[in-house]
């Protein structure tokens, strides 16, 4: 009983170290990966216009409304404590520091990473990715590569678009609707909000976000079985991973930029 | 090192295994240059599983694989891709991408291994469609033409690089009679006239034997017959003689290793009864 609880121990543990090797040994190769995309630039620029452009309608929207909802809330809030004109630098700092990075790295893993998985595990379904192999292709530097680099440069952009479009959001509702001074509230944010600490680390935030989410979900789909449920299994576990590694990696970010 | 007249690929004494699963046990083959030689054989007898040896893609537990001299599981990362574009390889359903057009598809790896001139890629497509038959469907999505179709624009694409070994797997599986018989032919004629040795992996009895120089009977993991078509046809071996008539039941058992049937139907007298 003993004996055969240690094995399971065992055999756990080598999983789990052959997992993370593996892993490992994926993320090089994608970063060792760098120069030939550079070289070929358009195919991670096809696959930025692609990954981009699926997600920027999701982005904008949610931004919106994350914006009309910090306005309102923030509102009751500040006001409570008579300083509603403080209302753009509440707004401007949530998005920019947390919201903008986090909530667009969420939606782009539901949005842009599980498409990437599907269309990954698919094409190794369908022997695409081996047939490559067979024509001295790498499919890591041909395919999952432009796709990595393409992931992690979009994901500034977007979560700039998210940001921008949410302060849009709070402005609307809290200087045309509420009636909070207009010259306070973009006043207050141009004062308040600095460019290196809090625009740039929200940057650096989503620079990690990106990477972590398109390699998450090409990971996925490298490594799916190839078949239906293969495929769907890794799609599900693209958005889990993803998502939970996003939230976590944001609290350390958050703890290492913003504590010292 | 490398003649001429030396067999393009050697295996000698090859084992190779799924985990706990013995595929290969010790087969010898050589592939003579120019010739198509047949790997044939009952399904999951480890057919594919030799060609997937010779591009690199396994790597066996022991023995050796030579290709044109080199032993494939030795060499490095460049080696073995300067040694794959020199293959090519006609995967059962295709494998065609299919998010691009049969154009772009036969053109795939030129664009990625040269530096042609666009105009030149696509005279060199064109002239490779035009050999399987399709040049007027070059335009055309993998999805909007049929599984026949689709294999001769693989076919045209696995030759696009003029490799010197083209390997077929599985190249008859859910043909019509007509694609078959065009399939068969095709790789005939590539084969002849471009210089090309070919591996064909397949259990289409009448269209392999047809057009085969060498035929491999692959059993257990073992080669049972190994000669011209006629020979294999004459073998004594109970195993090939099973094969080549198509027989249902013999070496190779119709029933998967069950229980008792007694037993598994409950039909077997209660204990101490007897």
């Amino acid at each position: 009983m003993i004996v055969r609880g240690l094995a399971y121990l065992g055999w756990t543990l080598r999983v789990v170290l052959a997992d993370i090797g593996h892993a490992t040994r994926l993320f090089w190769q994608l970063l060792m990966c760098a120069p030939s995309c550079l070289r070929r630039f358009g195919l991670v620029r096809d696959q930025m216009h692609f990954l981009g452009n699926y997600s920027l309608a999701i982005i904008s929207v949610s931004g919106l409304f994350v914006g009309f909802v910090l306005g309102l809330q923030g509102y009751y809030t500040l006001q409570r404590y008579g300083s509603a004109s403080a209302l753009g630098l509440l707004v401007a700092l949530s998005l920019v520091r947390e919201l903008g990075p986090v909530v667009s790295a969420l939606l782009f893993a539901g949005r842009a990473g599980t498409s990437l998985t599907a269309e990954i595990g698919l094409m190794k379904a369908g022997e695409q990715l081996s047939a490559m192999e067979m024509m001295a292709i790498d499919p890591v530097r041909r395919i999952l590569a432009p796709r990595f680099w393409a992931g992690v440069f979009v994901m500034p952009i977007l979560s700039a678009v998210f940001s921008a479009v949410g302060i849009l959001g709070g402005w609307v509702v809290g200087v045309v609707m509420i009636g909070v001074d207009s010259g306070s509230f973009w006043g207050q944010m141009q004062s308040g909000v600095d460019v290196w600490q809090d625009v740039g680390n929200g940057v650096v935030k989503s620079l990690v976000f990106g990477t972590t989410v398109s390699f998450v979900a090409l990971r996925q789909g490298f490594e799916a079985q190839p078949t239906p449920e293969g495929v769907a299994r890794a799609t599900t576990r693209t958005v889990v991973l993803a998502s939970l590694s996003v939230l976590a990696l944001d609290f350390v970010l958050t703890a290492l930029m913003f504590t010292i | 090192m490398s003649s001429s007249f030396a067999p393009l690929v050697v295996l000698r004494d090859l084992h190779f295994a799924y985990g706990d699963r013995p595929i290969l046990q010790g087969v010898s083959l050589e592939v003579p240059r120019g010739k198509i030689t047949a790997l044939m054989g009952a399904s999951g007898g480890g057919k594919t599983t030799v060609l997937r040896l010779i591009g690199g893609q396994y790597k066996a537990q022991s023995g050796s694989l030579l290709f044109d001299g080199q032993e494939v599981s030795q060499l490095s990362h460049e080696q073995l891709y300067a040694a794959r574009r020199r293959m090519g390889m006609l995967f059962q359903f295709g494998a065609l991408f299919t998010d691009i057009s049969v154009l772009d598809n036969v053109a795939f790896p030129l664009r990625e291994h040269t530096d042609l001139p666009e105009a030149m890629v696509r005279d060199i497509v064109l002239m490779k469609l035009e050999a399987v038959g399709l040049r007027g469907a070059r335009d055309l999505l993998p999805s909007e033409i049929s599984g026949g179709m689709a294999r001769r624009v693989a076919l045209a694409r696995a030759i696009a690089l003029d490799p010197e070994l083209v390997m077929y797997d599985e190249p008859f599986a859910g043909l019509d009679p007509i694609s078959l018989g065009t399939a068969a032919r095709l790789i005939r004629q590539l084969n002849d006239a471009l210089g090309l040795t070919s591996i064909i992996v397949s259990h289409d009895l009448d269209e392999t034997f047809a057009i085969a120089d060498q035929v491999i009977v692959l059993a257990n993991g073992r080669i049972a017959a190994q000669g011209t078509p006629e020979e294999v046809r004459q073998s004594r071996d109970p195993l090939v003689h099973q094969f080549v008539s198509a027989e249902p039941d013999g070496p190779v058992q119709f029933h998967y290793p069950a229980t008792g049937v007694a037993q598994d139907f409950g039909v077997q007298a209660p204990r101490g009864a007897k």
